[in-house]
């Protein structure tokens, strides 16, 4: 047997489940989508129907709200962790990532717990200003568990990735007159875009297609996998269903392969 | 060019030291004057305290408190490196990747609000004083190690900072390419006139580039001269040790020679001593007749090095004697030499350690 038939023997197990839980699976969704009384424009539906295109926008909005706020949070914790070493900072960064741990129900739950009718922030509010604050059932409420959600992911690569600057680097920026500002502009932040991009790009393709925390919250909150699961299990609207499945995938995918197209380009840029 | 108008600050170090958080002393307390324009070199092993001593003039580091450090007289011990104007050279070149070469090299006079035409002069002045035509628009990673190394330099100078510092900027480089580009530096600091303070453990490049050099020795300073000086009347035998090659004999005194089992050895001065520790050169020890020469050994190895040789000669002092001798000599391991030593050629160190 020639070397080649031997690779091509050992990658047939690989095949084999790709095709059964893959191809055949995403071949029969496409289908399924087609299949609807309105057939092929079912895929379109998603754009054309206001409800659904509504839909479509939040849910990318969300998506991209929680992108930008989890990598300004996560930007600056990861900076900080990576550059001083303090008692507890272990400890600090174990819990910090600790809700890589936790399915998404569970984060639902915790959000509940901290903004619901018997959260924490009701009660606080409640006794100070006699309102009681509660946003746990919302959008703001889902924000929130998907920061939390992000956070730690993000946190990691950038600190991974600040690691690997030079330190010289900067010390080169201060001594030609760059200033605190200067240097996170010129310097850092350029040095950190391969890993900003790419953990930004993980963070928005898990809020666009998170579900355990949004069912967990509510089930009437306006984000796509809400409303496949709505289409599917209410309305009993297999075509509809299938077909968002599939504009969801596509969404998500074109911007993952944007954020990695633009990567590669940077990385190469930075030698 | 009005590139020879300025020549940079005097600095003074006063009374620098450096104690880490952890009890760590990495510099005793130094003090050091630099003259306007002149290239000062710290050499020393690593860990002898010399980069902290740069980083310390740099601002990147503060001295324990008493220590200050003087720009022409002007206290700048509390100003953090990016106000105290100064060009840094650092080993890895710490070039800016997302920028071209010629972004890195204006960077600072961006920084400095420069207009952007003046900004693109100066910056076409530095591309031809350091030899980087054609590669303005390059990226760092397309530049070969002394390309780097250039833009790193021309970068640095082209703020016109009171005093350049350079730390290690040639060991990154591979040994032939060192030797040029020294060479290249030298001529360059010489023709920018700027005060300079370069930080090497590599005593060819001290020797070749300063104008005084700063023997450093576990964050201490274990002297400061001309390299001349040091090289010829090195203070202690770690001085005579670590800057060239150097013989050190103990041996007892008599009547004015150095008694060696080989033969005796008259020195010069100091006649009242009864036990010396002397440093004597390599180059400085002639080959002689065997019979007739006041000291003899056995030559042990002959190591040939194209321009001359080393001998080895073992029994004619308490340790084995290296020997400086030209290349159209002929010896062998085993012949009986003679050694014949100037006594101008031997410097006796004080005891220590």
């Amino acid at each position: 047997m020639s070397h080649k038939s031997f690779v091509w023997i050992c990658l047939l197990p690989l095949a084999a489940v790709t095709a059964a839980f893959f191809v055949l699976p995403m071949a029969r969704l496409l289908v399924t989508g087609a299949e609807g009384p309105r057939g092929l424009a079912e895929y379109l539906a998603i754009l054309a129907e206001p409800r659904y295109r509504a839909t479509l926008l939040n849910t990318v909005l969300l998506a991209a709200a929680n992108t930008i706020a989890t990598l300004i949070v996560a930007t600056i914790a990861g900076l900080f962790l990576q550059r001083h070493r303090f008692p507890g900072r272990a400890v600090l960064v174990a819990i910090l990532t600790f809700p890589l741990a936790f399915p998404g129900v569970v984060i639902g739950f915790m959000i509940i717990l901290l903004a619901g009718r018997q959260g924490l922030i009701g009660d606080v509010s409640s006794r100070l200003v006699g309102d009681k604050i509660v946003f746990a059932y919302s959008i703001y409420g889902l924000f929130l568990g998907y920061l939390y959600f992000s956070i730690p992911r993000v946190i990691l690569t950038i600190m991974a990735a600040a690691q690997k600057l030079d330190p010289s680097l900067e010390e080169a920026a201060r001594s030609l007159g760059a200033g605190s500002w200067a240097v996170l502009r010129d310097v850092v932040l350029p040095a950190l875009a391969p890993a900003l991009v790419a953990s930004g790009a993980i963070a928005f393709a898990t809020a666009m297609g998170a579900f355990g925390t949004a069912f967990t919250l509510a089930t009437n909150i306006d984000v796509l996998p809400m409303l496949i699961y709505t289409e599917f299990t209410l309305a009993g609207n297999l075509a509809t269903s299938a077909a968002l499945s599939v504009g969801l995938g596509v969404m998500t995918w074109l911007i993952l392969a944007l954020a990695r197209s633009f990567t590669g380009n940077s990385v190469a840029a930075a030698g | 060019m009005n590139m020879m108008t300025r020549h940079g600050a005097a600095l003074k170090v006063e009374n620098c030291g450096k104690t880490f958080a952890d009890g760590t002393c990495a510099l005793a307390r130094a003090t050091l004057d630099i003259a306007q324009s002149e290239t000062l070199v710290l050499l020393g092993p690593s860990g002898c305290g010399k980069t902290t001593l740069l980083r310390i003039v740099a601002g990147l580091e503060t001295p324990d408190s008493g220590g200050r450090v003087l720009f022409d007289g002007k206290d700048l011990t509390r100003q953090p490196i990016e106000k105290r104007n100064v060009g840094m050279v650092f080993q890895s070149y710490a070039l800016f990747p997302n920028m071209s070469v010629a972004d890195n090299i204006g960077y600072g006079l961006k920084l400095r609000g420069l207009p952007k035409t003046e900004r693109a002069a100066r910056v076409a002045e530095l591309v031809a004083l350091t030899n980087l035509g054609g590669l303005e628009d390059r990226r760092i990673d397309q530049l070969s190690g002394g390309q780097r190394q250039r833009v790193a330099l021309a970068r640095a100078v082209a703020i016109r900072p009171s005093v350049l510092l350079l730390d290690e900027p040639l060991t990154a480089l591979d040994a032939a390419l060192r030797e040029r580009l020294r060479g290249e530096l030298n001529d360059l600091l010489r023709k920018l006139g700027i005060t300079a303070i370069y930080v090497t453990h590599d005593q060819a490049e001290a020797m070749e580039l300063g104008d005084r050099i700063v023997v450093m020795r576990k964050g201490a300073i274990a002297q400061v001269g001309t390299p001349r000086e040091i090289y010829f009347t090195p203070a202690n035998r770690f001085v005579a040790e670590f800057v060239g090659a150097a013989n050190i004999i103990e041996a007892p005194i008599e009547s004015g020679e150095l008694v060696l089992p080989g033969g005796r050895v008259p020195v010069s001065g100091r006649d009242a001593m009864s036990r010396a520790v002397a440093m004597v050169r390599p180059e400085t020890i002639m080959l002689a007749d065997a019979a007739t020469a006041g000291l003899a050994g056995t030559v042990d190895s002959v190591r040939f090095a194209g321009d001359r040789q080393r001998i080895i000669v073992r029994d004619a002092a308490s340790v084995p004697l290296a020997v400086d001798a030209p290349n159209t000599v002929n010896v062998s391991a085993g012949e009986r030499v003679g050694l014949s030593i100037p006594p101008a050629a031997i410097r006796l160190l004080p005891e220590e350690d």
